[in-house]
């Protein structure tokens, strides 16, 4: 459903090549070390950068001509998710209305959200006044009341404590298979990706080297660069 | 790179920002015309020309010069120590600059005039006062009180951004007062140093209202003044528009001098006073710093306390009943108010233009934008107004068109300000939530009420009070256009300074002192009960 077909971008004399398809309802971990092209891979999609050639396809349609907003998908970022100074509802409810004018149904939706992810008791509250996991799962329930196919994860999760990060995960997984959504994660933790993930992306020096099923996620893979990526990672 | 070209919402701040530079240039483009069959090398030889450029040069030194030495011990003093009161002085000491001029003036006459506290003690041991407070000492007195509470209130921030560790590892170290403050404490003080003497000299150099007041005749007096005397009691115009011009190729000069000197040291520290670690306290230094704090306690508070103490008096109720002052107070409300307004809505407009390129690297291009719309730090007030009154003579009668003039260069006057304390706080906002933004399509007007104004209000609030206050004490605007019909407050208390009706002018001083104070004050409280919020809402 996702088509990056020969997709090039220059940045500070980095050369950046994609050529990638994602599958609808798979979960995706995007994996590589720092600075490879992880986020790069994410924002194009997003478009919040241009490709210099190529195209982006969602659903058989390119979407370069279209607005971060207008694209059929919604993100969580690694930090500033909320406005710092709108409590929790106006947060949430921003996904419905960019002015929040919220009518009748746009509030049940937003209810079923908070419900969704157990924020409903913490609406009138600013972000200041809720912990970490909460603040993501506030920003995770306005993902879900903005209603779009795909949802991507740009480590959004990585401050939280590791029983805490796979729970959320996990908790993430459960709701995007209920509802169909495809799933794009940034993650630094190998174990994330093979707790949730059912495929993955292994980007490397601006290349997505390595596009497989999770299970192939081994030291055993065929590509030399990602074992030696696994077993730099796993002997931390 | 987001994308490089210009977006929508830069559009209304760019055509701001050159808005104003086409305005600015009309005037001076009018002088330009007035004075092009004068040469300006007539100034280099016209002895009178010679005197005032020397002297505007020589005040401004001088006042810079002790403004800067002083601050240097007072705020080391306060710096280290904590005392009754001390938050109340910090307080004062930040209202100085803000003060309207003729309200400090009057306080300084209520100490140091010829019938002042001092020349009424001299007098009781019937001894004559051995000063004059008219001429070169007053300026240089009022420069004084305006701009070392100034200084020292920079180098406080200075000061209180010394990391706590490097007090204990000096202690550690055993260095002590003198060796402490020149490894330790002086480099925090000298980064603060060119920038501050050079904004410092800036003030002083275009001061107008100080001299207006204080000068005594032709021997001290400055260009600003000069041309305010060439217009409005010689209407030799070819004059004015000559000197408007001088003035502002020196202000070029000393903008690019200061410019190239002073690199702007960036603080983040928020300046709270830090118990700093001060274990070595001798009875000699705490004699030096009580020398240095009484100084200057002694400096700010005696004028501000005689504005209070002899602004009630029996002639309140014959100024309450004057329709002159209830007319001069209404021009000062709504020229304060809609300049407050309009510097305020022209910086957010040219910031929401200058940050889209600070987002993605293009800082020069930024700075530029920025820079045209302070052009009027270099094209001082009075020579805007100059230009525009030769430029308005032509199309129209000028007293219709005297209170729009007013409200113009009140608002350009407060730009620079307004722009400098929004750019901070508007950047970090659009840091922080433009990505959000765009992948929510919260734009345009939701965006300017949502993120924004919910965010900002305080800052813009704050900006707003201050250019609201600059504005509703100055003189050099309305100087040149206001007349018995359209006066300010400001322009009714020099005119009943100048008929020596003490007594009502005390008056005057008073409401003047509350206005811009009291400004100040009650936008501070409203935000004191929310400011937990907001501190809160910065950790996360």
């Amino acid at each position: 459903m996702i088509d990056f077909s020969q997709v090039q971008y220059h940045y500070h004399q980095q050369n950046f090549t994609f050529d990638l398809q994602v599958e609808e309802g798979s979960i995706v971990a995007i994996l590589g070390p720092s600075g490879a092209g992880k986020s790069t891979l994410l924002n194009l999609l997003t478009g919040f950068i241009t490709p210099s050639k190529g195209d982006i396809k969602i659903h058989g349609k390119s979407v370069l001509n279209r607005a971060p907003h207008q694209r059929p998908l919604s993100i969580l970022f690694q930090n500033n998710n909320l406005f710092s100074h709108l409590s929790a509802f106006d947060n949430i409810g921003l996904g419905l209305h960019p002015g929040l004018k919220l009518n009748e149904k746009h509030k049940r939706r937003l209810q079923t959200a908070a419900l969704q992810v157990g924020v409903e008791d913490l609406l009138d509250r600013l972000p200041s006044q809720l912990s970490g996991g909460e603040q993501q799962r506030v920003a995770l329930a306005r993902c879900f009341v903005q209603h779009k196919p795909i949802l991507l994860l740009d480590e959004p999760f990585s401050a939280l404590d590791p029983v805490l990060r796979v729970s959320m995960l996990e908790h993430v997984k459960s709701l995007a298979d209920s509802e169909g959504v495809t799933i794009l994660m940034v993650t630094h933790h190998i174990g994330d990706a093979r707790a949730v993930a059912s495929d993955f992306i292994f980007v490397d020096q601006g290349k997505a080297l390595a596009v497989d099923n999770i299970a192939n996620l081994t030291t055993q893979h065929a590509n030399k660069r990602l074992r030696y990526f696994l077993s730099a990672e796993e002997n931390q | 790179m987001i994308i490089k070209q210009i977006k929508k919402v830069q559009i209304p701040g760019l055509l701001l920002s050159l808005g104003i530079f086409v305005f600015v240039s009309m005037a001076v483009g009018t002088l330009l015309t007035h004075s092009s069959d004068l040469d300006i090398s007539v100034v280099w030889s016209d002895p009178y020309y010679q005197h005032i450029t020397k002297f505007s040069l020589y005040q401004a030194f001088l006042s810079t010069l002790l403004s800067v030495l002083l601050a240097i011990p007072i705020s080391h003093a306060l710096s280290r120590r904590s005392f009754w009161g001390k938050s109340f002085l910090l307080k004062l000491l930040a209202t100085t600059l803000v003060l309207p001029v003729l309200v400090a003036v009057f306080g300084l006459l209520a100490i140091y005039g010829n019938s002042g506290l001092i020349a009424n003690l001299f007098a009781y041991f019937e001894m004559k006062l051995p000063f004059s407070i008219f001429g070169l000492n007053g300026i240089l007195l009022a420069h004084v009180f305006f701009n070392l509470p100034f200084a020292c209130r920079l180098f406080l921030q200075g000061l209180s951004s010394i990391p706590e560790q490097q007090h204990q590892l000096a202690s550690h170290l055993g260095l002590k007062h003198w060796n402490k403050f020149r490894f330790v404490e002086w480099p925090y003080i000298a980064g603060q140093i060119p920038h501050t003497a050079g904004l410092i000299f800036m003030l002083c150099f275009t001061s107008f209202a100080t001299v207006m007041a204080l000068g005594g005749g032709p021997k001290s007096t400055t260009i600003e003044l000069a041309i305010y005397q060439a217009i409005k009691f010689d209407f030799d115009l070819q004059a004015g528009a000559l000197l408007a011009l001088w003035q502002i190729c020196l202000c070029a000069i000393l903008a690019i001098l200061i410019q190239k000197v002073a690199r702007p040291a960036l603080l983040t520290t928020n300046f709270q006073g830090i118990d700093n670690t001060f274990p070595h306290d001798t009875l000699l230094s705490k004699c030096w710093d009580l020398f240095w704090i009484a100084m200057i306690t002694l400096l700010v508070v005696p004028p501000l306390a005689m504005v209070v103490f002899s602004g009630i008096n029996h002639k309140l109720w014959m100024v309450f009943n004057d329709l002159g002052f209830w007319m001069a107070f209404k021009n000062s409300i709504v020229i304060a108010a809609f300049a407050g307004m309009i510097a305020v809505i022209f910086a957010f407009f040219i910031l929401l233009a200058s940050r889209q390129w600070r987002l993605v690297g293009l800082n020069n291009r930024a700075d530029k934008v920025e820079m045209l719309a302070t052009i009027i730090l270099v094209t001082p007030g009075l020579v805007i107004s100059t230009g525009l009154f030769l430029l308005l003579r032509e199309f129209s009668s000028l007293s219709s068109l005297s209170l729009y003039i007013v409200i113009a260069v009140n608002a350009l006057m407060a730009l620079p300000f307004t722009l400098k304390s929004l750019a901070v706080p508007m950047l970090q906002n659009a840091q922080k939530y433009e990505l959000l933004c765009n992948s929510l399509g919260i734009f345009s007007l939701h965006r300017i009420y949502w993120v924004e104004w919910k965010s900002l209000k305080r800052p813009i609030l704050q900006a707003m009070s201050l250019s609201f206050v600059l504005s509703i004490g100055d003189l050099s605007a309305i100087a040149l256009f206001g007349s018995h019909s359209f006066s300010t407050l400001p322009l009714y208390l020099f005119q009943l300074l100048g008929s020596y009706q003490l007594e009502s002018a005390a008056v005057v001083s008073l409401v003047l002192l509350l206005l811009s104070v009291g400004t100040f004050m009650v936008i501070e409280s409203l935000f004191k009960e929310t400011q937990p919020h907001i501190k809160r809402a910065k950790h996360d």
